[in-house]
C-alpha cells in the first residue's frame, strides 16, 4: 500500500514538475505557488480551551472566499487551508510539519496563540517559511535578526504599553502612577513596555506596583495597597475576571484615579458588565480597529462593505463580534502583501514585501492607524487611539497616538 | 463491583494471557520480526513529516504501554499520566536547555525521576480503589499544568512560554535526516522497554499482578504483598510514561504546561482501550489511535471533529470490543479453527 502511495506521489510530483516547469519562466514560484494558485496555511484552535478564537479562522477563509470571487490575487486563486491544533502546542508542531511539507502551503498565516506558535517558532524560521501576522500580542514576534520569518500584526502588549506611557508624557507629566499586574509574561510584557515608554521618568512617575497570581482568589488586597500610595493615576494590567474585581474595588474603595485598562480585558459583556457599567464609567483603553456596534461607523464605507461580506459569506456569523471584524482586517493585509509581491511568489520576496508596508491603508482600522514595516520593524500596527467607556460602550477620544521609539 | 466486572475481568484475563504466554511460539517469533523488519523499512517509505508522525506514534506507544501496566494489568484506574509524561517531558527540556546535557541521557533521568513520582504517588493511592483512584489522579492531571506555571519554578520551567529544545542531529556523520534519526533512536528505545515489559510481565511478578487485580484478597492470602507491589506498578507506569514524555518532547522540540493537559491522559486512555486493555503489542495500536484517529476525524468534517470522533470511537468499541488487539487475535483464531475444520 505504501509503495502505491509513493507511487502516487511520485507520479503526481512529476506531473506538477511537466505542468510548471516550463510557467517558470512568466514567474518566480517557491512550493506552494503557482500561475493559477497560492496555497496559505493557517492553524486555529477550533475545538479545545480557546475555540471562542475559531471565529477568526473561519472569518479569513470567508475573506478570502469573497478575493476569489473578484478573480483572486494577479489572477492566482488563494486556496486557503485551515488546520485545528486544540490550542494544544504540540499539535500546533504536527500540523505546521503537515501544512509546510506535505501540503506544502507557500506560507503559514495568523496562526493563534503565544504558546502554540511559541512551539513552532524556531521550526518556521529554520525551514525558511513565512510566518506571517501571528493571532498574538506578546512582545517576541518582532525580532527581525533572531527570526527573519515571523512577524506579529496587531499591537504588541509592551507597544500598548507605551501608548499610555505617551499618553501621560504629553498630558499628565506629573502623574503618579499605580500599576497592577499579573505576574507572567504577558503582565510583564505590559509592565516593561510602560517603564520603558516612560523612560527617565519612570523612577520618579510610578510610585507603586503590586502583582498578582492567576491562582489567586482575588485583587483586593493590592488595590487597597495601591490606593494607600497615593497614586492619581491607575495602570490595570489584568485578565478578564481580575479586571472586572479591579474595577469594582477601585469604584468601591472611592478611589477615582484615571484609569487605564489594557485591551486584553475590554469586553463589555465579559468585564465590564460583571463589574458594574456605572463603575466602569471613565476607564481608558487603546482601539486600533473600528468597533461593529458603535453607531459613528455606520456610514462608514469600509463598514458597509464589512456588513456586505458578513451578508453575503459569513450569513450565520456574528456582527458584534470584534473577531469578525480582525479576520477581515487582517485578511486583507495578507492579501496586500500577496499583491504587492506580484509574480515573484518565493517566500524570500513574501518577507521582503512584508516588511516594506509603508503607511499602508487596510480597511476597518482607525483613521490613522496604518500599517508600517521595515527591514528592522516587524511590529505591522503600532499605533492606537484611546477610547473612553462612557457607561454603554467605548467612545475614541482623540487622536490616533503612536508610542515614541 | 458486579457481575459485569467480573465477566470484563475474565476477559481480560484472558487476553492478557494470550497477550504475555510465558513462552513465545514460533508464529509470535515470525509476527515480532516481521514487524521490527516493518519498523525498521517504515522511514524510508516515507516522507520526513510522516516519519515525525510515527516517532510520536512509537512515543504515545510507550505512554499507552505505561498505563496498560498498570490499568490493563494491575486494575489500577489514572486519569493522570499526563502528569507523569509532563515530568517526564520537563526533565528531558530542563537538562538540555540550562544544563546541556545530550538527549539520551535525559531518558533515565526521566525515568528514574518518574519512578519516584509514581511510587510516591501510589503509596497514598493504595488506600483507594476504582473510581476514587480515578478522582486522585485527575486531581494530579489538571494540577500539573498550574504547578509548571508556578512562579518560582519559573527559572527552570519557562513559564507560560515552555523551553524550546534543538534537535539532535543523526550522530557518527550518519547521511539521515534528523526525522529519521529520531524514528530509530525512538524505536530502539520502544523495543527495550517492550522487551522489559514482556519479561516482567510474563513470570512471577506478572502474575502477581494479574492475581492483585482479579482478586487482592485472595492474592494477600497466597502472600502476596499487595501493597509493594501496587505501589511499584504505579511507579513502573510511571517511568514508561516517563520517558515516553521525554522522547516526546525531543521529537516536539518543545514544552509548554499546555501541552500537557488533562486531555492527553485521557488520550491515553482512549488509546489503552482501543489498542487492546492488558496487552504489550496493542499499546502500539493505542500509539497509532493517538497521533492518526483525530486527524481521520477532522479529515471527515473539520467543523464538527469532535463529533466525528467520538463516532469513530463508539465505532470502534461496537465493532472491536476488545480493542485492536483482541480483534486481530479474535480474527486469527478463527481462521484457524475453521482451517481445521475443513
Amino acid at each position: 500500500m505504501l509503495n502505491r502511495r509513493n507511487f502516487v506521489v511520485s507520479a503526481a510530483a512529476m506531473a506538477i514538475a511537466l505542468a510548471y516547469g516550463p510557467a517558470s519562466a512568466a514567474g518566480k514560484y517557491d512550493p506552494g505557488a503557482s500561475d493559477t494558485e497560492i496555497k496559505i496555511g493557517n492553524i486555529n484552535p477550533y475545538s479545545g480551551p480557546a475555540s471562542a478564537y475559531g471565529t477568526i479562522g473561519k472569518a479569513i477563509a470567508a475573506y478570502f472566499k469573497m478575493v476569489n470571487d473578484k478573480g483572486g490575487i494577479n489572477g492566482r486563486k488563494i486556496n486557503f487551508i485551515s488546520v485545528d491544533d486544540s490550542y494544544s502546542p504540540p499539535k500546533t508542531v504536527e500540523q505546521a510539519r503537515k501544512l509546510v511539507e506535505q501540503e506544502k502551503v507557500l506560507l503559514i498565516f495568523q496562526s493563534l496563540g503565544t504558546p502554540t506558535n511559541s512551539a513552532i517558532h524556531k521550526y518556521m524560521n529554520a525551514k525558511k517559511v513565512p510566518h506571517l501576522f501571528v493571532a498574538t500580542g506578546a512582545g517576541k514576534w518582532g525580532q527581525p535578526k533572531k527570526y527573519p520569518w515571523t512577524m506579529g500584526w496587531q499591537p504588541a502588549y509592551p507597544g500598548e504599553a507605551k501608548i499610555y506611557a505617551s499618553y501621560l508624557l504629553d498630558n499628565k507629566p506629573d502623574a503618579k502612577v499605580a500599576i497592577l499586574y499579573q505576574n507572567d509574561d504577558y503582565g510583564k510584557d505590559y509592565l516593561n513596555g510602560f517603564l520603558e515608554g516612560l523612560g527617565a521618568k519612570a523612577k520618579s512617575m510610578v510610585i507603586a506596583k503590586e502583582p498578582y497570581e492567576v491562582a489567586d482568589p482575588t485583587v483586593d488586597p493590592q488595590i487597597i495597597k495601591l490606593k494607600a500610595s497615593g497614586a492619581d493615576t491607575f495602570f490595570n494590567i489584568t485578565t478578564p475576571k481580575f479586571a472586572a474585581q479591579a474595577i469594582r474595588k477601585v469604584h468601591d474603595l472611592g478611589w477615582q484615579p484615571l484609569h487605564f485598562l489594557n485591551n486584553v480585558s475590554t469586553s463589555v459583556g465579559g468585564v465590564l458588565k460583571p463589574a458594574g457599567l456605572d463603575k466602569s464609567v471613565g476607564l481608558i483603553t487603546t482601539q486600533y480597529t473600528k468597533d461593529a456596534t458603535d453607531p459613528q461607523w455606520t456610514n462608514d464605507a469600509d463598514m458597509k462593505a464589512w456588513h456586505a461580506w458578513m451578508d453575503k459569506y459569513l450569513p450565520d456569523g456574528d456582527k458584534s463580534s470584534s473577531f469578525n471584524v480582525y479576520g477581515y482586517a487582517v485578511a486583507a493585509t495578507m492579501e496586500e502583501v500577496l499583491k504587492k509581491a506580484g509574480d515573484n511568489l518565493t517566500r524570500a520576496n513574501i518577507m521582503k514585501q512584508a516588511a516594506s508596508l509603508k503607511n499602508v491603508k487596510v480597511p476597518l482600522l482607525i483613521p490613522g492607524v496604518t500599517v508600517d514595516t521595515g527591514p528592522n520593524d516587524f511590529y505591522p500596527i503600532e499605533c492606537a487611539r484611546l477610547a473612553k467607556f462612557d457607561g454603554a460602550k467605548w467612545v475614541g477620544v482623540g487622536d490616533v497616538i503612536c508610542p515614541k521609539k | 463491583m458486579g457481575v459485569q466486572s467480573q465477566s470484563t475481568n475474565s476477559r481480560l484475563r484472558d487476553l492478557a494471557a494470550l497477550a504475555s504466554g510465558a513462552k513465545l511460539s514460533r508464529l509470535q517469533w515470525s509476527g515480532i520480526v516481521a514487524a521490527v523488519v516493518f519498523g525498521l523499512l517504515l522511514p524510508l517509505l516515507v516522507s520526513d513529516y510522516r516519519t515525525f508522525q510515527f516517532t510520536l506514534v512509537l512515543v504515545y506507544g510507550i505512554a499507552v504501554l505505561g498505563l496498560n501496566i498498570l490499568t490493563g494489568f494491575n486494575g489500577q484506574f489514572s486519569l493522570g499520566h499526563s502528569a507523569f509524561y509532563a515530568i517526564g517531558a520537563y526533565t528531558a527540556a530542563i537538562m538540555m536547555d540550562q544544563w546541556e546535557f545530550a538527549y539520551y541521557w535525559t531518558l533515565p533521568a526521566a525515568g528514574v525521576i518518574c519512578l519516584v513520582a509514581g511510587f510516591l504517588f501510589g503509596l497514598p493511592a493504595l488506600r483507594l480503589e476504582g473510581l476514587y483512584l480515578a478522582l486522585a489522579t485527575f486531581a494530579l492531571s489538571i494540577a500539573t499544568p498550574q504547578f509548571l506555571k508556578y512562579d518560582h519554578l519559573e527559572k527552570w520551567t519557562g513559564g507560560v512560554q515552555g523551553v524550546t529544545i534543538i534537535k539532535p542531529d543523526a550522530p557518527f556523520g550518519l547521511q539521515i535526516s534528523q526525522d529519521n534519526w529520531l524514528y530509530y533512536f525512538t524505536f530502539v528505545v520502544m523495543l527495550l522497554l517492550f522487551f522489559c515489559a514482556w519479561n516482567l510481565l510474563r513470570g512471577r511478578t506478572g502474575r502477581a499482578l494479574k492475581a492483585i487485580r482479579d482478586n487482592p484478597i485472595a492474592a494477600r492470602a497466597m502472600g502476596i504483598n499487595t501493597a509493594l507491589y501496587k505501589s511499584l506498578t504505579f511507579g513502573v507506569s510511571a517511568l514508561y510514561t516517563g520517558v515516553a514524555g521525554a522522547l516526546g518532547a525531543i521529537a516536539i522540540q518543545f514544552v509548554a504546561p499546555d501541552s500537557f493537559t488533562f486531555f492527553l491522559s485521557v488520550a491515553i486512555l482512549v488509546g489503552m482501550v482501543i489498542g487492546g486493555i492488558g496487552s504489550i503489542p496493542g499499546s502500539i495500536f493505542g500509539g497509532i489511535v493517538i497521533v492518526f484517529i483525530p486527524n481521520l476525524a477532522e479529515k471527515i468534517s473539520q467543523a464538527a471533529a469532535w463529533a466525528a470522533y467520538g463516532t469513530l470511537l463508539i465505532l470502534f468499541m461496537y465493532f472491536m470490543p476488545l480493542g485492536i488487539w483482541g480483534f486481530i487475535r479474535m480474527g486469527y483464531a478463527r481462521l484457524t479453527r475453521r482451517r481445521k475444520a475443513t
